[in-house]
This record gives structure tokens, C-alpha cells and sequence, in this order.
């Protein structure tokens, strides 16, 4: 692991947020957006082109029981992994801001962050269509857990360009989940992925309180 | 934990002990979402933990645990048990997000779009 504190006992110096990213008194709630994805698909892209400050990282240790026995000790090893999370903001208004996680297609990741799906709008499968077998474990968990998502295919230039209907055909999607082409270094197109998703939810929204 | 005293030079799990005092924290910090904002009654008093101490500092305004946890390089889980106990002791409050049961809202998402919109 890497702290980049090590100071002496008696002062910790976090510099905290810059003043020109301190949010108003006034933030009352929060809510989150998780952006899942195979190492590499431009999370951390995506995140940065529309976060209002400068995408932070979070980090949790995931240990696991060594193979190993120390002969002499006795002890059983133990091995610690260090996973991070990158994530930024938007403030959405005076009182609602909205955060974005960008965390990795696996599962076993999710659990470190414990509730990161827990109480999120939804999520954003962001899709390398070099890598597509990456994507297919992401939709069924998020299925399974009834997260609402929509897929964003990330254009990167020598990844083969596939119609976005032979793509779901491909992830088997059902025809109700959008499904969008993005930029993840454009602040614009990040921004419209999000709104693929918001408008996305708008629609069940709806469709649950006509519903009740 | 050494009985020699605090590792504060090291970024091992002993220092993440120390730091928690050993515990897990498992009672209070379930009700901390990542997105939680966090905001100080005041300012930090002499003779705090020193993390405690730094989340008091940079929780003048509000602050998500997540951000937390990012500025003061800790990981969530630790910063959840020390938040537990500076809301214990009126140091800190906390702004809830939106609860699940809540979701999917209307009014809610549609917020989100206006202020998408401005981007
Ligand atoms: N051409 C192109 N490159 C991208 C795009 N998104 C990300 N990249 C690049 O892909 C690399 C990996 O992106 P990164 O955001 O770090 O991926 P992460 O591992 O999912 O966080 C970086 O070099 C990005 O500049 C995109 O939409 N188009
Ligand atoms: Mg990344």
C-alpha cells in the first residue's frame, strides 16, 4: 500500500477540497451515478470530462488468506490488495449534488465499497467494443440487483464499429435499455451519456408511479 | 498492534488499527452512505485525534464521505468508524442522501436533468 501521509504523530495534513471546489452551506442531499467498466473502457475519462473538480480517488484494501503457511511461525499468510475508486461531482443546484463512481467490472471489487450500488439513481456500463465478453458478467449483476442502467459504447478508433443494434443483440439487452455511443474525453458527450441515463429513469419513473 | 506505540510512519494495516482504535465500527457507520455530507458544528479542538482532527478541519463546509476519505488518503471504512464517533460526540453532523426507498422520484431525476443541462 501507498499512503502519502507520513507525518508525525499530532498533525494530519489533509489539504482538503481547493476553495474554489467547496460546496455551498446550502448542500442538503446527495445522490450517485456508478460507472462500471473493464480496466481501461475510460472511467476515469468519463468521470474527469464532467466532474466539477478534479476526479479523487478512494482506495480500500481487500485482504486475502495466503496460499502460503509461514513454516516457522506458524502463521498463515495474509496478501493485501489495494483497489481504487476514482470519483468526481456535479453540482446539480444549491441544495443536490451528484457524484460519480467509477468502479471496476468485477464483482468482488463492488463489495469494498459497501451500499456503493445501494441508493444510486443507476449506472453507466461503459463498453470497449474490442472487449465486449468484459461487459456481459457487468449487465447480469447489475440485473440481478435491479440496478437501472444504460450502455454507453466508448468510440475508441481501432475498435471494430458495430451497429448499436447487432451490439445489443451481442450484450443481449433488452430493447427497453438505451444504449449510446460516447466520447468519454468530451465533457459534452460524458454529459449526454448521463442524460441518456437520467431520461432513462424518467421513463420508469413514470411507468412506477402510473403503475401505483 | 505493537506494544511499542503507534506506527504512524507506516501505511500498513496497523496504522488503519491504530487509527480506529481497533475497532470495526460496524454499529453506527451502516447508516454512512459514500454520499453522505458531512459538516462540523466547529472548529477542531485541541487535543483530538489528529485524523479526527483533519475531518473537522476540512468539514467546515459540507463534504461527502467519499471526499473525506480521498483527502485524507484513509480508506472509506476507517473514515466511517471515526466519522461514527464525532457524530457520537457532536463534532460532526450528517446530511443523508436520498433514501432508496425512495427512488426512482420524478422530481428528483428531473432536477438532475435541469442541472445536467446547464453543464
Ligand atoms: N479514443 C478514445 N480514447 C479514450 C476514450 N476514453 C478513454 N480513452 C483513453 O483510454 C485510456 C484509458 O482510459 P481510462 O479513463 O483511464 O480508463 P479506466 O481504466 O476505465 O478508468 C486513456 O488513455 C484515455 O485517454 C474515448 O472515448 N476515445
Ligand atoms: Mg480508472
Amino acid at each position: 500500500m501507498d499512503f502519502r501521509s507520513s507525518e508525525s504523530p499530532g498533525s494530519v495534513e489533509a489539504a482538503g477540497p481547493r476553495s474554489e471546489d467547496v460546496l455551498p452551506e446550502t448542500a442538503a442531499a446527495a445522490v450517485k451515478v456508478v460507472i462500471v467498466g473493464g480496466f481501461g473502457v475510460g472511467k476515469t475519462t468519463l468521470v474527469g470530462s464532467v466532474s466539477e473538480i478534479r476526479p479523487l480517488t478512494t482506495e480500500e484494501t481487500m485482504t486475502q488468506a495466503g496460499v502460503g503457511v509461514d513454516d516457522t511461525a506458524g502463521v498463515e499468510r495474509k496478501s493485501t490488495t489495494t483497489v481504487a475508486m476514482d470519483f468526481g461531482r456535479i453540482s446539480i443546484n444549491d441544495e443536490l449534488v451528484l457524484y460519480l463512481f467509477g468502479t471496476p467490472g468485477q464483482e468482488r471489487f463492488w463489495f469494498l465499497w459497501r451500499g456503493l450500488f445501494e441508493g444510486a439513481l443507476g449506472a453507466v456500463v461503459l463498453v470497449d467494443t474490442r472487449r465486449l465478453e468484459v461487459s456481459f458478467d457487468v449487465i447480469g449483476r447489475l440485473e440481478e440487483r435491479s440496478v437501472p442502467f444504460v450502455v454507453a459504447v466508448n468510440s475508441f478508433p481501432d475498435a471494430p464499429s458495430y451497429p448499436l443494434d447487432e451490439l445489443r443483440g451481442a450484450l443481449d439487452l433488452p430493447a427497453s435499455v438505451p444504449i449510446v455511443e460516447c466520447d468519454a474525453r468530451l465533457r459534452t458527450s460524458s454529459r449526454d451519456v448521463l442524460m441518456a441515463l437520467m431520461r432513462y429513469l424518467q421513463g420508469l419513473a413514470v411507468a412506477t408511479t402510473e403503475a401505483s | 498492534m505493537n506494544s511499542d506505540g503507534p506506527h504512524w510512519d507506516g501505511g500498513g494495516p496497523e496504522r488503519l488499527y491504530v487509527i480506529t482504535g481497533g475497532r470495526s465500527g460496524s454499529s453506527a457507520k451502516t447508516t454512512l452512505d459514500l454520499v453522505t455530507l458531512i459538516v462540523a458544528r466547529s472548529a477542531p479542538r485541541p487535543g483530538m485525534q489528529p485524523e479526527q482532527a483533519a475531518i473537522v478541519r476540512i468539514c467546515q463546509r459540507p463534504l461527502s464521505v467519499a471526499e473525506i476519505s480521498a483527502h485524507l488518503s484513509l480508506p472509506v471504512s476507517v473514515v466511517t468508524v471515526l466519522l461514527s464517533d464525532l457524530i457520537a460526540d457532536n463534532r460532526v453532523f450528517s446530511r443523508p442522501p436520498v433514501p432508496p426507498a425512495k427512488l426512482p422520484d420524478i422530481a428528483l431525476i428531473e432536477a438532475v436533468i435541469d442541472g445536467l443541462q446547464k453543464l
